[in-house]
């Protein structure tokens, strides 16, 4: 259900952990799985579950509560804003309304051709960077403007 | 890697480098790197330490004499939470670092792993020495990606240079320390939250007592710091206690990072003194943007009380002088308003922030952050009462104290300390449906 170098990355979390503490690794074992699938399905959670030999519920607990997961398909590009204060004194919100008017999409929704899904993300401890967003979890992009958000977006066609 | 997507804007002449000292000796594209670190004496300290069998409590003893408090925003004695640790247990005790910073307003420990990740290494393992610990973990705030994957670099190469591992030093001292990432929960920058979390489950808080020096990682001893206390701890040892102290103040010994931002016009960490007036913090993060003027700051992140201008002016950057001024220090994180702002949609948005990162354990919590977020959107949707302002503070009173953890007070004070110092601002919203400031 997922490929060798998932499982590969999985197996190095696990070493971090005791061998009678599995469940450790869930919240790595997630973020690889939902790296490679787009999204976590019930059918992928329940496998990293079983994989780490706890019970899905356990893993489904910890896929439900942290806010990264995300278990409806988001797109290819996941576009996650920070309206949280610090942001927001530096006019995030001109950034959102230039991110929904672009892209025709408001948060938590996907645009028709399955490329890019808008968030609302909370404080991403960056406010140094403000008004910033994240791509895919992973990649940061600070000290936004509309040119900047252009020329983001523009490299990500 | 290109680890300077963000530039360093801040001026670093008129700062104490301490935790960030790396930045000080390189112009480097990684200043961070363990070549850099040896060159300025790094893991000098451990090695003496740990070859020179330096007794646990002469180490425990120098952190005292330090003044160091814990940098996460609690401000507890370091020194004292280690003496809490069993000396003598039979099994693994742990160590956990907290760079799960969430709280709005908060970047300095991303600035630590990902410019100077082996001070923070080294801290830990003379942590780990002093207190018995065999394994260790770093906690990760999930949204700093990049930085995670710096500091799990730093480790790999701290591991080769025979750092972290097996027998240090030819001695019978071992420890392993691992990264270990959240995935976006404000929550867990709970220690009990955090330990539930590294253990592979939801963040949700512990009752204490037990305390983590007890009952922490798998139900084993652990002591848990934050990212820039253990990363002060190589100084400490190099320069003693008392020098530390030395650059502080009374109650607040050494420095510390300030992590400006806002309406600022250079946002960024600052790492100075201890007892400095805010002022000259101010001045030095370029004073308040586009020359308008000072209205509020939010001295700690928001679970420290709002300050009106007038209060935080004349005040020092310390423990007690924030304190007697009617808030407090907090994490350092200090969040510039200028005149332009509007307190009521602030603290709607705050309030939307505790609504959200609820963990849903605690019923006045849980059910108290949403009831509040509600009120003060009423207020913004031009559909308030009078009443509500004194609802609002009365649900906030009721929820702060009555949960397992801290954020139902954290929930609370925002709330609390914006109606006592704008009150006009929320009863013109009420009674003209927009915004004193503003006019929208």
């Amino acid at each position: 259900m997922l490929s060798q170098a998932s499982l590969d990355k999985i197996e190095y979390e696990l070493t971090k952990y005791p061998k009678e503490n599995r469940q450790g690794a869930v919240m790595s074992a997630l973020r690889i799985a939902q790296t490679e699938k787009g999204w976590l399905s019930q059918e992928t959670i329940a496998f990293v579950a079983d994989y780490l030999g706890i019970p899905a519920i356990a893993a489904l607990e910890v896929a439900t509560f942290y806010n990264m997961y995300d278990l409806k398909p988001v797109g290819e590009y996941k576009i996650t804003i920070c309206t949280n204060i610090s942001c927001m004194l530096r006019d995030a919100d001109t950034i959102v309304d230039h991110l929904q008017s672009k892209l025709g999409v408001g948060f938590n929704e996907v645009t028709p051709d399955g490329k890019f899904c808008l968030k609302e993300g909370e404080c991403m401890g960056c406010c140094g960077g403000a008004p910033l967003m994240h791509i895919n979890n992973t990649q940061m992009h600070e000290f936004l403007t509309v040119a900047k958000v252009d020329e983001i977006l523009g490299e990500l066609k | 890697m290109s680890l300077h997507k963000t530039p360093i804007t801040t001026d670093l002449s008129k700062q104490t480098l301490v935790t960030l000292r790396t930045l000080s000796a390189s112009q480097d594209a990684n200043p961070g790197s363990l070549k850099n670190y040896e060159a300025l004496g790094g893991y000098a300290q451990l090695k003496r330490i740990v070859t020179g069998k330096v007794k646990a409590t002469d180490i425990i003893t120098e952190v005292k004499v330090s003044g160091l408090r814990g940098r996460g925003g609690a401000g507890f004695p370091t020194g004292l939470k280690w003496s809490f640790m069993p000396r003598y247990y039979d099994g693994t005790k742990y160590l956990v670092c907290n760079t799960d910073e969430g709280e709005p307003g908060t970047f300095k420990d991303r600035d630590i792993i990902r410019y100077n990740p082996h001070q923070l290494i080294e801290g830990m393992a003379i942590a780990a020495y002093t207190l018995g610990a065999r394994v260790g973990y770093n906690y990760i705030h999930g949204e700093i990606w990049e930085d995670y994957e710096i500091f799990e670099a730093a480790l790999a190469e701290a591991r080769q240079a025979g750092y972290l591992g097996e027998h240090l030093f030819g001695t019978n001292f071992s420890f392993d320390l691992y990264a270990v990432h959240g995935y976006g929960a404000y929550i867990c920058g709970e220690e009990t939250a955090l330990i539930e979390s590294i253990e592979g489950k939801k963040g949700q808080p512990r009752f204490k007592p037990p305390f983590p020096a007890s009952y922490g990682v798998f139900g084993k001893p652990t002591n848990v710091n934050n990212t820039e206390s253990y990363a002060s701890i190589p100084w400490i040892l190099q320069h003693g206690g008392q020098a530390f102290q030395d650059l502080g103040v009374a109650n607040s010994g050494g420095p510390k990072l300030f992590s400006v931002s806002g309406h600022v016009e250079k946002p960024g960490n600052y790492e100075v003194n201890m007892g400095i007036p805010f002022t000259e913090l101010l001045e030095m993060a370029g004073g308040i943007w586009k020359g308008r003027t000072l209205k509020a700051v939010i001295p700690g992140g928001p679970s420290t009380a709002v300050m009106p201008a007038s209060a935080i002016l004349g005040t020092t950057m310390d423990y007690d002088g924030l304190s007697k001024a009617g808030s407090s220090l907090g994490a350092g994180s200090m969040i510039v308003m200028d005149e332009t702002t509007c307190m009521v949609k602030t603290l709607k948005r705050l309030s939307y922030f505790f609504y959200e990162e609820s963990c849903g354990q605690c019923t006045p919590c849980r059910e108290g952050t949403g009831w509040v977020y509600r009120i003060i959107k009423r207020i913004v949707d031009g559909q308030g009462k009078m009443e509500d302002l004194d609802l609002l503070t009365d649900l906030s009173a009721n929820i702060s104290g009555r949960t397992i953890c801290a954020l139902g007070d954290a929930a609370a004070t925002p709330v609390l300390s914006f109606i006592k110092h704008f009150r006009p601002e929320f009863e013109y919203y009420i009674q003209h449906g927009k915004s004193m400031v503003t006019g929208k």
